[in-house]
């Protein structure tokens, strides 16, 4: 079991170990490891004195929330005098100067950006194969092909990647459609997607605007409440962000909920799912029921449409989003004899293939007499979405699903656009409908690889849902 | 010949709103500032920037509103027009499209000697540009970003229009009302107020002809121009046998020639959607009754008010009113002293414009002066000084270089309004003059003028005119 952040603030604060050996046994890890989760490291000297001004907070005996903890940070966040690159040529050689919005929120608190996580580029896939630079593996093995090289998920796969395999304490990643839990559940980890509105997109690459959100993946739910503590805040700058009241999301994070609980179980999401999929939602049901928590079916009834409709909207989002890159400003720029050919081979040549296909369907589904067919209806449908799961929310409190309908598959195993998106079928709605969702680890598969499960809350109900997923984690835990 | 067509015109104004930060950052908006002076992280498309709406912008929509008789919408939405160009660095203008904030309103214009309404469509709330300058280097273009996301109000009349004379008189009232609820400055050369024309012919009393949209104007002359050019074009096609394509142009103003930039074949897809980067505007109407009060009076308020209540002459009431600085002006002057309102009308458009504009003032630098002004003038209307004398002071008056009683003594152009030294003057003057007196005496009444300028001499021009006047004409009755 990896040590959590609790556990490593106690060691510093007992002096069992002091910030620069904690930062020299991750970056070591950060820097071994083979697994390309990282797209850049940051040498000790360069964070030296965010690790000295921590020592001292420590030896001062005033450390704050997360301090000296090492974290990855998805390679979509702009960090200031930083390589941001979204794994995409075209930003290949970019260096924002600012910092994001949450990623300060995390510096405020005293952690340490130990690098960039590798991803998919723009955000743009489920198994971060699509990343210039090049696929992450998962660090997990099939016991029953160990030569094979695994896919971590994605799109935030060099962040599940690194906090498995322990080149970091935790990660930041977003979420657009599954980006965060769906890579938690194949690497093993814990994967939160606060509500939409929790966490300020500003100084995030954007992929698809009304949807992206940031979120944590930790070895577990206490970290993820850690880190949302620290970045659940609302942001004048981000016009969607929500100016309600913060909880503390720790306090009572090992204690139960207070009232009783109900948890629904859509059995549209269990048709034609492996028996290792449904195993994962029996054993949380089975451990959960023996806290007195009760479970009923419920069916959705817009299930068959969520797919279509997020592949209708986040495309259109994107292709207005990523309209910037053009190689004026910034950037990789190939040039050309005219202002047209400027723009076509630079993004011809910076974008890569997944990329360049949101682009064409989102351009597509916007352009003069397909708006209407296309992204209007989708509009429709996503409020349709909305309205189905604020129905089941009605009933119950609590929403479980599995994560994935599948385990980590092969480096290049699904090349096929639509089988590819089909992984994100369980995390889509969710993302569509804004709620909160989080993937914790709940067993392994025949093949010895990790599976999650997903559990869904009400809007801005993060505190109960983590209280909810660290009972679950306290019963389903499994050693690897 | 063109006796039988006419022109069919309908207008999109762009006025740059006078708010001291953009439509969606907080960078100056500002002209005149350095190349890329005023411009930020969001104005310059950085990755994950995003915009946060100025509700200064909102309020000043609102006062358009009511000045233009529009129906305030209580739910806007912006939107995203996408489109390439290097001096739009988000890759999409932020826009309203299917929900602007303002629709179907209208303004009343003067068309000769008649008022005409104009209906207006619509109104809405977008993001400038920047400019790509092309006339530096002959290999590079250069992109200067300051004008990216200043806030411009889009007014879009419907085709009402039907000479070149109305599109001036209809920019002009539109210039006017948008300064006086201060809203845009209406410097047009700076851009602050362009026009995009849209022009089509038609043989009188025919359906519709196909239009061409003129980009981009931003003087009336070259509004004329256009318009006059784009006309006669038009025609020479229809004429000709040939049919008009429905392009967008722009107006050469070295040739004042219109020429095609492109056609509609080639016209841009600009994939208009909501912006997910921004909430709806969602207006109470509490909010919007807010804004009212702050309208002020309009100017075809103050021309009612100029007539009926000053009994100004209506050309003179037009000048002032044709600039609110100039009202205020005159408001402060009136309301400063007893000097009758149209005694002080009349020296404020002649000498006191005059004096303005031979020393390239602003109207507003006299506002300090205003008391000076009106005791020149009280000391004009109750005849202690002649009105040649006031026009001697009055440059000196504005210039600070006095209190005007002082000057008057100073200078000794009081009126001499004293009767008996001027019976004497011109019993002096009547001497040897027999002759002329029986002219008068017969009915010519030129002979008294000479009288009046003789006497006046005398006095070395300081003789009361009226008073000289009245004793000349009992001597030379008697």
């Amino acid at each position: 079991m990896k040590n959590s952040i609790s556990q490593i603030k106690k060691a510093l604060i007992e002096k069992k170990i002091s910030v620069g050996e904690l930062y020299d046994e991750y970056l070591a890890k950060a820097k071994s490891n083979n697994n390309n989760s990282f797209n850049l490291v940051i040498d000790k000297e360069n964070n030296i004195s965010s690790i000295n001004d921590s020592q001292s907070r420590y030896d001062n005996g005033n450390p704050l929330p997360l301090d000296g903890i090492p974290l990855g940070i998805k390679d979509l966040f702009c960090t200031k005098g930083i390589r941001t690159t979204a794994s995409s040529k075209i930003l290949s050689n970019f260096t924002p100067n600012y910092e994001s919005f949450v990623t300060q929120q995390l510096l405020n608190d005293g952690s340490i950006f130990i690098g960039k996580n590798n991803c998919d580029e723009f955000a743009m896939g489920s198994s971060n194969e699509t990343s210039y630079f090049g696929p992450v593996i998962n660090p997990w093995k099939n016991k029953n092909s160990q030569k094979d090289n695994l896919v971590p998920g994605g799109s935030s796969g060099g962040s599940a990647a690194a906090v498995a395999e322990g080149s970091c304490v935790a990660s930041m990643g977003t979420d657009t459609g599954g980006s965060i839990r769906q890579p938690a559940s194949l690497c093993g980890i814990v994967g939160l997607k606060p509500t939409f509105g929790s966490c300020s997109r500003w100084g995030i690459v954007a992929f698809a605007s009304s949807l992206d959100q940031a979120g944590p993946l930790t070895n577990c739910v206490e970290d993820a409440a850690y880190i949302l503590n620290s970045i659940n805040k609302h942001d004048f700058n981000d016009s969607t962000s929500s100016n309600h009241q913060r909880e503390d999301y720790l306090i009572d994070i090992n204690n139960s909920i207070e009232k009783k609980i109900k948890i629904g179980i859509p059995s549209d999401y269990l048709e034609d799912v492996s028996e290792d999929i449904l195993n994962q939602i029996d054993n949380t049901k089975k451990a959960l029921s023996k806290h007195g928590i009760e479970f009923v079916d419920v069916k959705f009834k817009t299930t068959e449409y969520a797919l279509s409709t997020y592949y209708i909207l986040a495309p259109a989002e994107a292709s207005s989003n990523l309209a910037r890159y053009d190689g004026i400003r910034y950037g990789v720029r190939e040039e050309g004899e005219s202002l047209d050919d400027i723009y076509l081979n630079s993004r011809t040549k910076g974008f890569g293939d997944e990329v360049t296909r949101r682009i064409l369907i989102g351009a597509y589904v916007l352009s003069a007499g397909y708006y209407d067919a296309y992204y209007r209806q989708a509009q429709k449908v996503r409020r349709l979405i909305k309205n189905d799961f604020q129905r089941i929310l009605n009933e119950v409190d609590f929403i479980l699903t599995p994560t994935t309908p599948n385990e980590a598959f092969k480096i290049g195993d699904k090349l096929d656009p639509i089988s590819m998106y089909k992984n994100d079928i369980y995390t889509v709605p969710t993302s569509l409908a804004g709620l909160p969702g989080i993937s914790i680890p709940s067993g392994l598969s025949k093949n010895g690889l990790p599976l999650g499960v997903q559990f869904i809350g009400n809007y801005f109900e993060e505190k109960t849902l983590l209280q909810l997923a660290a009972l679950a984690e306290k019963e389903l835990s499994f050693n690897e | 010949m063109s006796n039988n067509w006419e022109m069919v015109i309908g207008l999109e104004v762009h006025a740059q709103l006078k708010t001291s930060s953009k439509l969606f950052s907080s960078s100056p908006n500002q002209f005149g500032s350095e190349p890329n002076e005023n411009v930020n992280f969001i104005d310059s498309g950085m990755p994950g920037m995003l915009p946060v709406m100025n509700f200064g912008c909102i309020e000043m929509a609102i006062k358009t509103g009511y000045a233009l008789n529009f129906k305030i919408n209580k739910h806007s939405v912006f939107e995203r027009k996408n489109y390439f160009y290097p001096d739009l660095p988000q890759g999409y203008q932020i826009s309203q499209f299917e929900f602007p904030i303002l629709s179907e309103g209208y303004i009343n214009i003067e068309s000769g000697d008649n008022q005409k309404k104009i209906r207006i469509e619509r109104a809405h709330l977008e993001q400038d540009a920047g400019k790509s300058i092309h006339d530096i280097d002959p290999k590079y273009s250069f992109i200067d970003l300051n004008r990216v996301g200043t806030p411009l109000l889009e007014i879009v009349s419907y085709p009402d229009l039907s000479s070149a004379d109305e599109v001036i008189n209809y920019i002009s009232s539109l210039r006017q009302l948008l300064m006086y609820i201060n809203v845009c400055d209406g410097n047009m050369q700076e851009g602050s107020l362009r026009a995009d024309v849209n022009l089509s012919v038609r043989k009188k009393g025919q359906e519709l002809g196909t239009r061409c949209e003129i980009k981009n104007l931003n003087s009336f002359k070259f509004i004329k121009q256009a318009i006059e050019y784009e006309f006669q074009r038009q025609i020479n096609i229809i004429d000709g046998g040939g049919e008009i394509e429905q392009n967008t142009m722009l107006f050469d103003t070295s040739t004042g020639e219109t020429r095609a930039m492109r056609s509609k074949e080639f016209s841009h897809d600009y994939r208009y959607f909501p912006d997910p980067d921004l909430l709806p505007v969602n207006l109470s109407q509490e909010q919007i009754d807010k804004v009212k009060p702050l309208v002020g009076e309009l100017p075809q308020d103050k021309l009612k008010k100029y007539l009926d209540n000053f009994s100004l002459d209506k050309e003179i009431a037009k000048i002032i009113i044709a600039e609110k600085q100039n009202a205020n002006l005159f408001e402060k002057m009136i309301s400063e002293s007893t000097v009758k309102p149209k005694f002080i009308a009349v020296w404020l458009v002649g000498d006191i414009f005059a004096f303005i504009k031979e020393n390239n003032l602003e109207v507003n630098s006299l506002n300090d002066k205003t008391k000076d002004i009106t005791d020149l003038l009280r000391l004009i209307s109750d005849d202690v000084i002649s009105n040649k004398a006031g026009k001697e002071i009055l440059p000196k008056v504005l210039n600070g270089e006095g209190k005007p009683s002082e000057l008057v003594k100073k200078l000794g152009l009081e009126q001499v309004s004293d009767s008996g030294e001027l019976e004497k003057i011109i019993d002096e003057a009547l001497v040897g003059e027999e002759e002329n007196i029986l002219k008068f005496q017969e009915g010519s009444d030129r002979v008294l003028g000479y009288f009046v300028g003789k006497c006046l001499k005398a006095t070395k021009g300081k003789g009361n005119p009226k008073l000289i006047n009245k004793i000349l004409l009992e001597r030379l009755k008697k």
